[in-house]
């Protein structure tokens, strides 16, 4: 069958079982957004190429299958450049297509012409030139597989215009249904070695203070059932990471909840303290080790990742376990049920850990009627009115963490941030893409107000491609995260933070969107405010809460300082540690 | 070449597929992770598919391991070998134009001999020899004409293969 190398794309991507992608056209990819029309695949027209690549994301997230974008060519591409960093180091599968300028005129600095996979290589787990259109389903097929097996990634595939215009010769291509692929240098390995696991189980049968170090590739693994097997079979405590919120109930008795740099006082001290700590998908992140020479010393460590990279690279595991997580945690429980947990006596750790979560528990000052809201009050009266299966996207900053410490995740993929890279402005871009994968569920947007205005513009394609998100606004006026670095580190002086409460008027703003929207400056307008909002279904919403600025994120493990050195809240200061 | 910046240096043997791009993925790749290069040599091979990059790491600016690790990672690298020192057979080519006084040429062509090089150029005052061998003796041979005065030199960065059973080298 003869098609053109703009049909062969879309077909290919159907083939894919691509149901959604997210997209703006422009020149170079012009041709291929042609066929789009005949096809079964929605496409979401975004304002921001930006906006593409974090929906595409959010949609990965929150589904497990990849996110798909399309852009054009040049500044489209410089523009999801973002995107794809992100991507590449939350693990997420992704597949993003650019178009690029004609094969005849690239190397000539054309209109529009960039280096794509120059620029990109360092930021995706792979990318392709492609430079013939009979090549166009075999990568097509061999993107989606890179992206989706061993560990996840974002691949990139740019495409000259040349090869997808019927209009030129070069675009001719024949079809065939099957096409191979050819990769001589990716052989992802999901098993794991017996042995290893064998060491690890011995490790754990004689450990007396074990924490299960729960990271984001558990939930890539699809291993959350298998992890709480572990948990209960064990009795060993969990500790979920930022990028792992949800892969274990905060409400179940062995949940720590989240460790690392704003981890709450039981989580950091008793991975801190811990003999015997079995990483999971996790990879000893600096936001959560603290001054490397300090953290956990005592602990032996089993490492189970898929990447053998991230074996030894951080800290020396005294067991390595390549492979899948899902699979390595099958193969402890199986063995652990048949050798037993060990007799070693856990009580006194036990006792430790519920003394550590008596003392020193999350907190932080009440609201007070008539003062700016406390952002912490206002995630928690939103967790206590929505259902628990609610996903949550999470801009970057101050309000990221209070939203991972104070709502309570009890199921897995409903937490959705940016981890790695840390992008302000990932919020509203992945909750519509959370939502355009998850249409049944309720979705909310917590943001910040720098975050907001960085990408905000996406409630635009929310309102007009009825995608009915909710953003939860905490408004404080200032860049917070950076303000409270600058209120701790820089003594107090307030170098290029402050936005402005006023300006933009959010409420207004969002309403010329097409949103509903509200202000909400007293605490006890808030669950009321929250109440309208879940009545909307027909639009995004937008709650402009108004927070206190001087309000600092607790616990913190300054940069630089090990994670014994953790300052806790001012009121919890002189407990016993 | 000490012995101790031997041991350091580690000779990689990297098969990768012959594509357009993978040769600056894996150089990227060294610079992004600050690993350090410190020679490379690059060629097709008898597959037409693939080429064989050989690379000297100075081990001292990261875990080898690490290297190994993360080149793997890259989608287009088929096969990496880490030749151990004194297990590999590993040749460098020197091409160097030297000033050549009449009464020094004998001394120079003699060694030259010696060492199995050859003489390649001849002009009035100058001679362009080259020398195949191991890095360290081609260091040898080129502090030995550096005083006569090198005009220009080129070296290709070392080439390696693991050793057969029995080494001769």
């Amino acid at each position: 069958m003869k098609l053109d190398g703009g049909q062969a794309l879309i077909r290919s991507l159907e083939l894919e079982g691509v149901e959604v992608m997210f997209g703006l056209p422009g020149g170079a990819i012009l041709p291929v957004y042609d066929p789009i029309i005949d096809s079964s695949i929605r496409h979401i027209l975004v304002r921001h190429e930006q906006g593409a690549g974090h929906m595409a994301e959010g949609y990965a997230h929150a589904t497990g299958r990849p996110g798909v974008a399309m852009v054009t060519s040049g500044p489209a591409a410089t523009n999801i450049v973002t995107p794809l960093c992100d991507a590449y180091l939350d693990s997420v599968p992704m597949v993003v297509i650019t178009g690029q300028v004609p094969t005849g005129a690239i190397g000539t600095d054309a209109f529009q012409e960039c280096d794509t996979t120059g620029m990109t290589s360092g930021i995706t787990k792979h990318n392709f030139l492609v430079t013939d259109a009979q090549d166009i389903p075999r990568t097509i097929k061999e993107a989606f597989h890179i992206a989706t097996t061993g560990r996840p990634g974002p691949v990139l595939v740019d495409i000259p215009k040349d090869i997808v215009d019927p209009n030129n010769p070069n675009s001719a291509m024949e079809w065939f249904d099957n096409v191979e692929m050819d990769l001589p240098g990716y052989h992802p390995d999901t098993s794991v070695e017996p042995a290893a696991i064998q060491a690890a189980v011995a490790l754990m049968q004689a450990a007396e203070r074990p924490v299960l170090y729960v990271g984001g590739g558990i939930l890539k693994a699809r291993a959350a059932e298998a992890l709480r097997e572990l948990a209960e079979l064990t009795g060993f405590h969990v500790v979920t990471t930022l990028m792992a919120r949800g892969a274990f109930p905060d409400s179940h008795e062995l949940c720590l909840g989240m460790p690392g740099m704003h981890g709450n006082f039981t989580a950091v001290t008793a991975m801190q303290e811990s003999d015997l700590l079995i990483a999971l998908g996790s990879r000893f992140d600096d936001r959560i080790t603290g001054r490397l020479d300090g953290f956990a010393v005592d602990a032996k460590i089993i490492h189970v990742d898929i990447d053998p990279a991230e074996l030894g690279k951080v800290r020396r595991p005294d067991v390595a376990i390549q492979g899948d997580c899902r699979v390595a945690i099958e193969a402890m429980v199986e063995l652990l049920r048949v050798q037993g947990v060990g007799e070693s006596d856990r009580q006194a750790w036990r006792s430790r850990i519920s003394g550590w979560q008596e003392r020193f528990p999350l907190t932080y000052d009440p609201s007070v009627p008539g003062e700016a809201l406390k952002p912490q009050f206002v995630i928690e009266k939103l967790r206590d009115a929505t259902p628990d299966d609610t996903i949550v996207a999470s801009g970057v900053g101050q309000h990221q963490m209070w939203a991972s410490q104070y709502w309570k995740f009890d199921h897995p993929y409903t937490w959705i941030n940016s981890g790695g890279l840390g992008t302000m402005g990932f919020s509203i871009p992945a909750a519509i893409g959370a939502k355009v994968g998850c249409p049944d569920k309720t979705v909310w947007a917590i943001d910040g107000d720098g975050c907001f205005q960085m990408t905000a513009q996406e409630l635009v394609t929310a309102t007009v491609e009825n995608i009915p998100i909710k953003v939860a606004l905490l408004n404080n006026s200032y860049l917070g995260m950076v303000r409270q670095w600058q209120d701790m580190f820089y003594d107090e002086r307030h170098s290029e933070v402050f936005l402005s409460k006023d300006v933009p008027d959010y409420k207004g703003w969002a309403e010329a969107m097409g949103c509903f929207a509200l202000r909400v400056d007293d605490p006890d307008e808030v669950e009321n405010a929250i109440a309208q909002a879940n009545e909307v279904n027909d639009r995004p919403v937008v709650i402009d809460f108004r927070t206190e600025a001087r309000e600092k994120v607790y616990p913190m493990v300054a940069s630089g300082t090990t994670n014994s050195d953790l300052l806790v809240h001012p009121s919890q200061e002189d407990q016993p540690r | 070449m000490t012995e101790e910046t031997e041991r350091r240096n580690h000779t990689l043997v990297v098969t990768v597929e012959n594509k357009a791009g993978v040769l600056a993925r894996v150089a990227s790749l060294f610079a992004r992770r600050a690993f350090n290069i410190k020679s490379l040599a690059v060629a097709p091979i008898d597959d037409e598919d693939l080429s064989r990059i050989t690379i000297v790491v100075d081990g001292a600016s990261a875990p080898l391991e690490q290297v190994v690790n993360q080149l793997n990672k890259l989608i287009n690298v088929v096969h990496i070998q880490d030749l151990q020192p004194g297990h590999a057979v590993e040749r460098e080519l020197m091409l160097v134009t030297v000033t050549v006084e009449p009464d020094h040429r004998d001394d120079i062509v003699e060694k030259l001999d010696r060492a199995g090089g050859k003489v390649m150029s001849v002009g009035i005052d100058a001679m362009m020899l080259s020398l195949v061998g191991t890095p360290d003796r081609i260091d040898v041979f080129e502090e030995f004409l550096r005083p006569y005065g090198i005009l220009d030199l080129q070296r290709t960065g070392r080439v390696a293969l693991a050793n057969l059973d029995e080494p001769i080298d």
